[in-house]
């Protein structure tokens, strides 16, 4: 029934004598989603880009829905179905809203070469873009320009990128970093709302507790590059490596 | 109508559709506005730098990349032209042959310079245009033989495009109805054919991408575009218009040499051209263009008629003495780009920002 969308088998990058990530093997499944816990520095955000392909791989291999892409670009992992959000907020900033969300789609209904045509013409393409956008209740901001959003905002864009992508894997880098209690639900019902679709995988950085606790159906805990554990969620949290490790430290913040 | 013309990407504001209703009117009408040679000559070269600046500012302004070959690609389209013209006698075979290879070489060499050096980084590849551009220089004035080296190349047109060719006996509203019309509006319907065709390509779903990488190229990759090869586009695109520019001027000055087509200070005019009128709006490149042109062409005239006025005044006479005109022009440049940061297009878009 199960069906395993997203693989890494002794995924390794060294930076020098660094080793950053270390022999990572883990398989995530469809309908499923993965909290990746773990220190400041445990090689979470590098485990990230190794899967999305900004850092190639020292060693080990990436597979997605049973397509090895070690070895493909950026877009072409895209392409194949590997969506992702970033940590820091990464957007087109002098566009607006609605333009950074429409580019997405344009991406998915290979229009980017098309020289000729007008834009604004594609309404297929707008309206899409926009029923996104009502998803992440962000409509009212589609004609802003993305530099004078507000930060929460941002935040929320980030994610309705990542839904226009409509992606087998999803990525999501602390998605609620910096925002406010009030716009952090939004966010969170709507990462929710992916996970249960039942034919994709979810998966999500995160130093909240809290949300983990609400969202995650596993964790894998990262520590000096290396898998430090792996499980559902009360298992994980109540095991000796991660209360000893640093889950005390961090439950702190709760 | 008007909107599709424009590709739906309006002037946004007032003052900027009176500018370039402005400049079209001047230029469609400029044999009866401004009779005389020289202004007839100023206003087919503002047509060709218009087109020129416009299809820098796709590379600049839209995608975000520093090219200093701009005028190599220029050149080629004007020396292919000249060279056609030479080799195979006049007429228009030849005009067209040396236009359609001009271009097609600059799509072709823009694209091999963009695959070695587009790949790494952005400033990379203003440094190998920079010494690509140098290189042909030097070549072109050292291959005399084929080039006519630092003397460039006088070489026949069809004598319908010469003002030796009447069409009409008597004069149309006072002015003769030569060849050299002809010539001026195939000069001005090109241009404005091509400006149109930018407008369109900007717009187009494509143009959106390129404004995305100039934006965040690392973005623009993570969501599905492969960068290198729609920077690669856009710098064949832009090096087959700029060639297309060349021919248009060498068709029109009937001349060909390395100062009017490949020098480094037309390189800095069209970037000051663009910089000046407002980066990654087209429209700009076109406001900028007319106002170089225009000031390199009259600058020194006007300041010649301002001398009298301030006689007897101390230091005035000398400093606007004819001869600083380039003092002048560099003042201007200087207070534009500090009153404008984001050209005057950015300005009237947004007057208070």
């Amino acid at each position: 029934m199960t069906r395993t969308l997203l693989q890494t088998e002794g995924l390794t990058v060294r930076f020098g004598g660094h080793v950053a990530v270390d022999a990572v093997s883990c398989a995530f499944e469809a309908g499923e989603l993965t909290a990746i816990v773990g220190p400041n520095g445990a090689g979470k955000t590098t485990y990230f880009n190794l899967i999305s392909g900004q850092i190639p791989a020292s060693a080990g291999t990436v597979t997605l829905d049973g397509q090895d892409i070690t070895r493909q670009s950026v877009a072409q992992r895209c392409k194949a179905g590997l969506g992702r959000a970033f940590q820091l907020t990464n957007l087109f900033p002098a566009l607006s809203v609605l333009e950074n969300v429409r580019l997405v789609i344009q991406a998915h209904a290979h229009q980017g070469v098309n020289l000729w045509s007008t834009a604004i013409s594609h309404t297929e393409l707008t309206e899409a873009a926009e029923a996104v956008l009502e998803r992440v209740r962000l409509a009212d901001q589609a004609h802003a320009v993305v530099s004078e959003l507000s930060h929460g905002n941002q935040r929320k864009l980030e994610v309705a990128m990542l839904i226009a992508l409509d992606p087998k894997v999803y990525m999501f880098d602390e998605p609620t970093a910096g925002m406010s209690v009030d716009e952090a639900p939004v966010v969170l019902d709507l990462i929710a709302e992916l996970k249960d679709q039942r034919d994709r995988t979810v998966l999500l950085v995160e130093h909240k507790m809290d949300v983990i606790r609400t969202l995650a159906d596993r964790i894998i805990v990262l520590h000096n590059g290396a898998l430090a554990a792996d499980g559902d969620p009360e298992t994980v949290m109540a095991s000796d490596v991660v209360q000893e490790a640093y889950m005390g430290k961090e439950l702190e913040d709760v | 109508m008007l909107t599709k013309l424009l590709s739906g990407d309006s002037p946004r504001s007032v003052i900027l559709s009176a500018l370039l209703i402005a400049v079209l009117v001047c230029l469609a009408f400029a044999p009866f506005l401004f009779p005389g040679v020289r202004a007839l000559e100023t206003a087919a070269t503002i047509c060709i730098f218009i087109v020129l600046a416009a299809s820098y500012d796709l590379l600049l302004g839209y995608t975000g990349i520093v090219s200093f070959a701009h005028t190599m690609f220029f050149g080629l389209g004007a020396y292919g032209v000249a060279l056609a013209s030479t080799h195979m006698g006049r007429g228009f075979d030849a005009l067209i042959v040396g236009t359609v290879a001009g271009a097609v070489l600059a799509a072709i060499l823009a694209a091999v310079i963009g695959l070695f050096s587009l790949r790494v980084r952005a400033i990379f590849f203003a440094m190998i245009t920079l010494a690509v551009a140098s290189a042909v220089a030097v070549l072109v004035s050292q291959m005399s033989g084929l080039t006519g080296g630092e003397d460039g190349l006088n070489y026949k047109i069809p004598r319908e495009l010469t003002p030796a060719f009447k069409l009409m006996d008597d004069k149309l509203f006072g002015v003769r109805v030569n060849g050299k019309l002809l010539n001026y509006y195939l000069v001005f319907l090109a241009s404005f054919a091509l400006v149109l065709v930018m407008l369109r390509v900007v717009n187009s779903p494509f143009g959106r991408v390129l404004q995305a990488i100039r934006e965040n190229d690392f973005r623009a990759e993570a969501i599905g575009y492969h960068v290198v090869t729609y920077r690669i586009i856009a710098t064949c695109l832009s090096a087959a218009i700029a060639a297309l520019a060349g021919s248009l001027y060498a068709i029109w000055l009937r001349y060909v040499g390395p100062d009017t087509t490949l020098s480094f200070e037309i390189m800095l005019d069209i970037l000051l051209m663009v910089v000046i009128g407002g980066m990654g709006t087209i429209y700009g490149a076109i406001l900028g263009a007319v106002l170089l042109v225009l000031a390199q062409n009259y600058l020194q005239d006007l300041m010649e008629g301002a001398v009298p006025a301030v006689e007897g005044l101390p230091l005035l006479p000398e400093l606007l003495s004819p001869e600083r005109w380039l003092l002048w022009l560099g003042i201007l440049f200087i207070l534009s780009v500090y009153f404008f940061p984001t050209g005057i297009v950015g300005r009237l878009r947004k007057p208070r920002a």
